[in-house]
């Protein structure tokens, strides 16, 4: 009976210790992703052409085709071809709760990677620039923000953009009346409706929201760039191993040059669901930033003090 | 846990982040009390209305009822907000979306108030019939018109036997007014959410925004249940005198 007792403790012994040697190898997220067996990627709905939904329902963007990069390394790295891939969709108010809280694994949208978000987060390599504007209709008359003066600005709440808006707002004491919204398509229809005058957003998107609009004539991109804005990768702070993976493939993307692939298709050809090419070509900023990648976040408030 | 952090100065506005909260109550009350006043009037009328024995009233009051709590809160809202400036005339809707004071929270209240009637209308009618046919007859009989039952000797029972389910409407009332916050009224949950989202102090903002809404409901219970045995019919209903 004894006997039988020291060789079960002896069994429970080795296979924690083979346990504790396979732990020792993967951590954070990547140990997640191998227990599971799914990689989660958080995207947004209305982020055209960074991360949206087309007409089928289906996530694409510029975004989410270097994400899927990153799952075939995953993939590589944990030697697990069937990797499944699962999308949750998030807000610009809950993706970092999101991703802090473990329900998504990296947040492929258009993520300004400012100083402060990297308290809680941390940023894969910067793969567009952009900066605030904002987007009025042409009816309007108004030709910069010192024209918002006492008028009625939507912002998408959680945005840095909101905060470039806000500090500009304080700091020129224009009283503006400020509505939140929950997502950019939802901003964008209380200017195409008239309950906002203005919607300040990254350019690039204010863009895209304009070319799928009924009347994109209808509409005028303004003003000088409230702030700076850097879109970056989100991922989990302090995890070493899975952070440098992200850094390599997208690294490694820079360099080999398919990068300039994945950006044609997405800014200079027609993309779903309507067909319609933004013809943007790269910015010196960005391929600057293409060859010399960097991980480097900007003030919160824009261009204004906070 | 650190619940300094609505002491800290806020990002913007000039105040600290508790100042965001109080104003966040202030608006979750506005909306509350303004629609409940509306809710209150006309679920009343509606109520009445669906007990009558003329048939032509009773059917208006019955689409009504059947329409409003029939389509979700949160799509009511956005009717209200959205589809309506759009199908009245140009001019009007143009008042609607920009001109009027405060449109959001106007729209806020009068979304949550007409759909509350119609649930304080069942209510109200439940209460009517629960009250035996022999007192209505009996009123009749003796010569009241039937405005005169209605006031003299439905409506009186009638609001007593329902303050309890009343009560609850009045807690869904400042519970439901958080929906509002999806056409962008700063109430309470839209504050709570805005300071876990500028601080990222996600717990503390939530915790602080249960308790509020917990005591706010609490005030309420309290107030109502005072209010039943003030208006008690000793040996009819409620609890029997002490």
């Amino acid at each position: 009976m004894k006997r039988i007792t020291l060789l079960f403790l002896a069994l429970f012994a080795a296979a924690g210790l083979v346990t504790m040697a396979a732990a020792q190898e993967l951590t954070g997220t990547l140990k997640k992703i191998k227990d599971t067996g799914v990689v989660k990627i958080g995207h947004r709905e209305a982020s055209s052409p960074f991360s949206y939904q087309d007409d089928k329902q289906q996530v694409i963007g510029y975004g989410v085709d270097i994400c899927l990069k990153i799952v075939d390394a995953v993939k590589a790295e944990l030697k697990m071809p069937n990797l499944k891939v699962e999308y949750v969709p998030v807000t610009s108010q809950t993706r970092i709760p999101i991703l802090t809280g473990g329900n998504i694994d990296m947040e492929c949208g258009s993520t300004t990677n400012s100083v402060e978000r990297q308290k809680q987060v941390a940023f894969a390599p910067t793969y567009f620039m952009t900066g605030t504007k904002i987007i009025v209709k042409k009816s309007s008359g108004i030709k910069g923000y010192d024209d918002l003066k006492g008028k009625t600005v939507v912002f998408t709440a959680g945005t840095t953009n909101e905060r470039a808006m806000k500090a500009y707002n304080d700091e020129k004491k224009l009283g503006i009346n400020f509505i939140p919204s929950k997502d950019h398509a939802e901003s964008f229809l209380a200017v195409e409706t008239g309950r906002a005058v203005a919607f300040p957003m990254d350019d690039i998107l204010l863009y895209s929201l304009r070319a799928n609009a009924k009347n994109p004539a209808d509409y005028e991109i303004v003003g000088q760039f409230l702030s700076d804005d850097p879109y970056g990768i989100m991922l989990r702070k302090d995890d070493r191993a899975f952070k440098k993976l992200v850094d390599n493939t997208v690294t490694g993307l820079y360099k080999s040059g398919e990068i300039n692939k994945i950006y044609t298709k997405w800014f200079q050809s027609k993309i779903p669901p309507k067909g319609i090419n933004l013809g943007f070509p790269m910015s010196d900023a960005l391929k600057e930033l293409v060859k010399n990648p960097n991980d480097k976040g900007v003030e919160a408030c824009g261009k204004m003090k906070c | 846990m650190d619940f300094s952090v609505f002491f800290q100065p806020a990002f913007s506005g000039g105040g600290i982040y508790l100042d965001w909260v109080l104003s966040g109550i202030q608006w979750t009350l506005w909306v509350s009390i303004l629609a409940w006043i509306i809710a209150f009037t006309v679920g009343s009328v509606l109520g009445v209305l669906r007990t009558t024995p003329l048939a032509i009233l009773r059917a208006p009051a019955t689409v009504y009822v059947e329409v409003f709590r029939n389509i979700p809160l949160l799509v009511q809202m956005f009717i209200w907000y959205f589809v309506l400036p759009e199908i009245v005339p140009t001019d009007m809707g143009d008042w609607l979306k920009t001109r009027m004071p405060m449109p959001e929270f106007w729209n806020a209240v009068l979304c949550l108030g007409f759909y509350t009637a119609s649930r304080v209308a069942e209510q109200v009618r439940s209460g009517i019939q629960s009250i035996p046919r022999g007192q209505t007859e009996a009123g009749l009989a003796m010569g009241l018109t039937r405005p005169q039952v209605y006031r003299h000797v439905l409506l009186p029972m009638g609001y007593r036997i329902v303050i309890p389910p009343l009560t609850s409407e009045f807690l869904t009332i400042f519970k439901n007014s958080s929906v509002a916050l999806t056409i962008g009224v700063l109430e309470l949950t839209a504050q709570a959410r805005q300071i876990s989202e500028y601080t990222f102090r996600t717990f503390e903002a939530f915790t602080v925004a249960t308790v509020v809404y917990v005591l706010i409901t609490l005030t309420v219970t309290v107030a109502m249940r005072a209010l039943e045995k003030q208006v008690r019919v000793p040996g009819y209903i409620g609890s029997t005198a002490k």
